[in-house]
């Protein structure tokens, strides 16, 4: 970036992305209290509105990162968006959290979110909605909600969310924000507040690719807390060089099942002129199928309610938190859900028969994977909805993941990035890769990032300003 | 399903209304669960973890932890630095 530009851009300093921000630090365009006065003073003027934040800190070091409210961080209440836990103060860090603290990293509040990131709407939290910041009478998705909502506001540089079944993308795409559901096995969860333990992944909300890159890097690698964290830390290097060669002799698929009944027009429209940039810029787009995709969101909710069942017994209200009467509906839907499919006579009906179907539609992907490097369509059927729409039908919710869901149960990486807009409100673009293949995702969305300015586009905050 | 089994292994104390509401509602999430039975799971494995890892072992070492207040920092009761929980053979 040159220098007369980034100078250009500082009047709006909570406009900047994360490495202009390391940038204009390092050059001292500005001070890191300077830096954290904008966004607090942001913070104060936008939050009554909106709920973002269930916790701020008054920072006048770092770089400000506001972090999803299910990732404990040290000295600071940390609730999950539930009652339950609405006294908790960690005394230790998740490992993301200590990482970025290595990178000059502050943590600037904590986001709302849907209790214990059960939701699709950030309606489930016990602390009230949090809204869209391009319309406040909408939903800004979920489940992490304030995460997305913040990083669109301009109201922090980046952001962290946790995505089980979609809880990255979703609102990413809802709110217009780059969002990265790394693969399964890239980033620690250690102390992150478990909801499903096969399907959990930490990842970053940014306001562009390069960004996501680099908070991945930042927070990936081998942890001895995490078992299931891939022990050798994968470079994600920023190659802008690639940019020069765009999509050329990348093969994108396109799954029909992506494209069905339930697709709003609008969004359909938007997902394929975004399929025929790619096209544009040099990629060759195959029709794909992924056939068991119609079966993900029935399986993801036999085993992650099963999951839940198990996870949710620590909730004894004896070494931390209220007692159990103090969860919220969604909670206990899954627990109850969980604990009947793992009930005595039902286990091989409902487990494990999620369990095999969890297999095929792996290997849909694995298949698929044989012939295209990445995959696209669109994040959610339907742009951001009204705020109470769906809230009284949880299984209309649940079917509104449908095609963030599969990626999840194959434990693959997804990146949302902005893509245009339908009804005035964002779209996101999903990008699919292989198992530990995140680079090509991120390379991918940051080629279509720079041949469109939907990344740049911002709400219209003034209805409060 | 038999609801009221279903909450005693859950150990969630619901209200009587409650019942019904949850029970209607799993009910209806049930039946669309259903659908699986639709697919052919013959000679298919089942799936539970993803990450491609294998028996990930850890050293036995000690490692640092918390200080005992701060492990206690949390608990609603505690008497001479420890959780005070239910008794288990009381009736």
């Amino acid at each position: 970036m040159q220098k007369s530009k980034l100078q250009f851009k500082i009047q709006n300093l909570t406009e900047l992305t994360l490495i202009e921000t390391i940038q204009a630090l390092k050059e001292k365009q500005f001070s890191e209290e300077e830096l954290n006065k904008a966004y607090l003073d942001r913070i104060s003027t936008l939050n009554p509105e909106l709920n973002i934040f269930l916790e701020v800190k008054k920072n006048t070091r770092g770089i400000p990162a506001a972090i999803k409210d299910i990732i404990v961080t040290k000295g600071i209440r940390t609730t999950a968006g539930s009652k339950i836990l609405s006294n908790f103060i960690p005394p230790y860090n998740a490992t993301v959290i200590d990482r970025l603290l290595e990178h000059g990293i502050s943590v600037i509040g904590k986001t709302n979110c849907d209790e214990f990131a059960m939701g699709s709407s950030g309606e489930n939290s016990a602390y009230g909605p949090t809204k869209n910041p391009w319309d406040p009478t909408k939903v800004p998705g979920g489940t992490s909600s304030g995460s997305a909502a913040s990083v669109a506001g301009d109201m922090c540089v980046f952001s962290l969310g946790t995505d089980t079944g979609g809880s990255i993308r979703q609102p990413a795409s809802f709110c217009g924000v780059v969002g990265l559901k790394p693969s399964y096995g890239r980033v620690s969860r250690y102390g992150t507040i478990a909801m499903a333990s096969s399907f959990d992944q930490i990842g970053p909300i940014t306001k562009c690719v390069d960004d996501a890159r680099m908070v991945l890097e930042w927070t990936s690698g081998g942890d001895s807390y995490d078992a299931n964290c891939q022990k050798e830390k994968e470079k994600f290097t920023l190659q802008p060089s690639r940019l020069q060669v765009g999509l050329k002799g990348l093969k994108v698929g396109v799954p029909k099942e992506y494209f069905g009944k339930g697709l709003d027009k609008g969004v359909e429209k938007i997902i394929k002129e975004a399929i025929l940039k790619l096209e544009e810029l040099g990629a060759e787009v195959v029709e794909i199928t992924l056939p068991h995709t119609e079966y993900g969101v029935a399986a993801y909710y036999i085993l992650v309610p099963s999951e839940i069942s198990s996870n949710y017994a620590r909730f004894d209200g004896i070494r931390f938190g209220h007692a159990r009467d103090q969860f919220g509906s969604e909670p206990k839907r899954r627990i109850m859900l969980g604990i009947f499919a793992l009930s005595s006579g039902f286990y091989d009906d409902y487990f494990a028969k999620a369990a095999k179907v969890r297999t095929l539609i792996k290997q849909d992907f694995e298949r698929v994977f044989e012939k295209v490097d990445v995959i696209v369509g669109p994040v959610s059927p339907t742009v951001a909805w009204n705020l109470g729409e769906k809230i009284d039908d949880p299984l209309k919710m649940y079917l509104s993941d449908a095609y963030t869901i599969p990626a999840s149960l194959a434990g693959i990486p997804g990146l949302s990035i902005p893509c245009g807009f339908a009804d005035n409100l964002p779209v996101g673009l999903q990008i699919l890769g292989k198992h530990m293949n995140d680079e090509l995702v991120l390379n991918v969305g940051e080629i279509y990032e720079q041949a469109t300015d939907w990344h740049l586009k911002k709400p219209d905050l003034r209805f409060k300003i | 399903m038999k609801i009221r089994h279903v909450i005693k292994l859950a150990n969630l104390p619901l209200a009587p209304e409650e019942e019904e509401k949850y029970s209607q509602q799993l009910s209806k999430i049930l039946d669309y669960i259903k659908e699986l039975d639709s697919v052919d799971t013959s000679g298919v494995e089942p799936t539970f973890n993803v990450s491609g890892q294998k028996n990930i072992m850890a050293e036995d070492n000690i490692g640092s932890c918390l200080p005992q207040d701060e492990v206690l920092s949390n608990a609603t009761q505690k008497r001479n630095g420890l959780f005070v929980t239910k008794g288990v053979f009381e009736e």
